[in-house]
């Protein structure tokens, strides 16, 4: 009886236990902000890489290295870690599923399709399109997941959605195969970028869909509280109070919002929206009110800090982020697969 | 006086049409109970009445007003649901189960205040499940879980609370405890409840209104011992029962008639 108690955890109805957790990942953000910018090739002090960011010199190499080169690099990390996490904790309440994730429900394939199918098949290779591109790809990648699982005899359970997730991603990454080998050119600059990568990512695309990608943020956040609620189902949902039609759409919208935002910058990065949210319940409980806003900070945190490694493991050369965060987060959903399915 | 009624109502799923022009008053501080065979509207019927399924024709009204009219949260805080069969999101604690009754009270600027605690302490408190306040709902027994529904329904402080079989699934033992809590609710404290239930005789002994229905209309509704007959039984649900008064607490049982019997008439 009190080893049951015990492992149900801090955070659960009391705001001040449960935003505890708060200042600890700020600080811990922070600190593998400042990190990822002070390593690399030349290797900063970190008294230096704060200089840099609270009073630039253009005349110091050093500063010139961190504002234009490393910055950039260390921002896109939090974005897209943070996006991916939230955009997984708010499919696996929304779906009640607890394997949902961005990429393995399709919508990082999705989104990756229609940009590889819009840059190679017609030519549009302007930065302003590339957001609005991945949007429609991740959605239209999300509907048709929906569908096919809706369909299968005993519905949208789990196991069909991640089947029908990991259908279409092997169908729409088949179709980006063949277009590689169709135009090995014009596809030599997005091979890198399919792996998922931050590295050498123009930073004006932040520009184009960073303000969408933070408006998604925060709604993401304050919708939270209804996904739990929503969570026990339609029907108990609705006796509390909830639109469940207008807050299923509004929750679409954020997901995909964050994930084409994600996969425009970064490439089509795998399991993050997996691992953060599972990672994230063992300290703060099952209520998505606490689920999502902490799976956004630990998400930013894990992702800054996977790009450390993928630049410092096997120096001089570095691995693509999304490689790493594979080989973290494959074992997982292995892990979780056993446990749901016994 | 009744704040809940149902006028001429249709209402169904797609092209079928369920409910037809089903009148229904619900009695203040009441308990209601509706039974009837599988497939005979009952569960539809409590949809349609809490706001959940839009009647096709007809009108649902709530204090007067036309239920599809009024705003979901105005409904959630005067009306509590609590559907067939609920599931828990998978480590939900009891307390964080419980709280989520408060939605409707709560806003963006208006998040958690003392009253929502005192709420769901109470809730927790009256339906016996304070002790295990920071236990995984998924851990507790299927009576335990059914009666942390029950509080999240209270935890919302609605007068009209309307449950659809509650008690399925549990041992006897364990529906009649619920049944106690539930009527507590009416009895003690002005609630009005509906009930849909299975049990035949649970229902008798517990309705102070009960509503037979049959393929979508109401056959029969009123005191139990007004219309809990044998006859009805036979017209309703198409079985042979005798209904007695148990001695020891003037209550209606129905006793069915078993295939047994007839087994050991013919051995003769």
């Amino acid at each position: 009886m009190s080893q049951i108690t015990a492992t149900t955890t801090a955070a659960a109805q009391h705001p001040v236990r449960a935003w505890s957790g708060v200042p600890i990942l700020l600080i811990a953000l922070i600190a593998a902000f400042l990190f990822h910018i002070a390593v690399g090739a030349k290797p900063l002090p970190i008294s230096t890489v704060f200089e840099a960011l609270v009073s630039f010199d253009a005349t110091n190499f050093d500063h010139v290295i961190v504002q234009n080169l490393r910055l950039p690099r260390a921002a896109l990390a939090v974005v897209v870690g943070a996006s991916l996490s939230l955009a997984g904790a708010l499919m696996q309440g929304v779906t009640r599923n607890p394997l949902a994730d961005p990429g393995l429900l399709g919508l990082t394939t999705g989104a990756a399709f229609a940009v590889v199918v819009a840059h190679t098949v017609f030519g549009f290779t302007s930065m302003a399109f590339t957001p609005w591109i991945a949007m429609s790809g991740a959605l239209g990648a999300a509907v048709i997941v929906f569908f096919i699982s809706r369909m299968v005899p005993g519905g949208a359970t789990p196991l069909s959605m991640t089947l029908a997730g990991a259908a279409v991603s092997a169908f729409l990454g088949t179709i980006i195969s063949v277009i590689h080998l169709l135009n090995q050119d014009t596809f030599e600059n997005l091979r890198v970028w399919l792996t998922g990568a931050l590295a050498g990512r123009d930073i004006t695309l932040l520009w184009y869909v960073g303000p969408w990608m933070l408006i998604a943020l925060i709604g993401g956040i304050l919708l939270a509280p209804r996904v739990t609620v929503l969570a026990m189902g339609d029907e108990v949902a609705q006796g509390l109070g909830v639109r469940t039609g207008i807050l299923k759409a509004q929750l679409l919208a954020v997901v995909v919002v964050l994930t084409a935002g994600s996969v425009a910058l970064a490439g089509p990065l795998g399991f993050i929206g997996l691992v953060i949210p599972h990672v994230v319940r063992l300290y703060v409980g099952s209520d998505y009110r606490w689920i999502v806003p902490y799976a956004a900070l630990t998400g930013a945190v894990y992702l800054v800090s996977v790009d450390i490694v993928a630049r410092v493991a096997i120096p001089p050369r570095e691995i693509s982020t999304g490689i790493i965060t594979a080989l973290i987060g494959a074992p997982l959903f292995v892990h979780l697969v056993r446990r749901r399915t016994r | 006086m009744s704040r809940l009624e149902a006028l001429q109502i249709h209402a169904g799923y797609a092209e079928t049409t369920i409910l037809k022009s089903v009148d229904l008053v619900i009695p203040d501080g009441q308990v209601t109970i509706l039974i009837g065979p599988n497939g005979c509207g009952k569960s539809t019927l409590l949809k349609t009445m809490a706001r959940i399924l839009p009647p096709s024709r007809g009108h649902v009204l709530l204090d007067g007003k036309d239920i599809q009219t009024l705003n979901t949260k105005s409904v959630a805080a005067r009306l509590g649901l609590l559907p067939q069969g609920p599931i828990a999101p998978e480590g939900l604690t009891v307390r964080e189960l419980v709280a989520q009754g408060r939605f409707p009270h709560q806003s963006l600027l208006r998040q958690w205040t003392k009253a929502d605690e005192v709420a769901v302490n109470g809730a927790m408190e009256t339906a016996g499940i304070a002790d295990f306040a920071d236990r995984a709902v998924d851990t507790l027994s299927g009576g335990q879980r059914q009666r942390c529904w029950v509080a999240m329904v209270l935890a919302q402080e609605t007068e009209l609370i309307l449950l659809d079989e509650p008690t399925t699934f549990l041992d006897l033992k364990v529906q009649v405890d619920l049944m106690n809590l539930l009527t507590g609710l009416a009895h003690e404290r002005g609630r009005t409840l509906v009930i849909v239930l299975h049990e035949l005789s649970l229902a008798a002994a517990y309705a102070d209104h009960l509503v037979m229905m049959k393929d979508g209309q109401i056959v029969a509704s009123g005191d139990p011992d007004d219309i809990f007959t044998t006859d009805r039984l036979k017209q309703v649900f198409n079985l042979d029962a005798s209904v007695l008064r148990d001695p020891a607490s003037g209550r209606l049982v129905c006793v069915p008639f078993t295939a047994r019997r007839r087994v050991t008439e013919a051995a003769q």
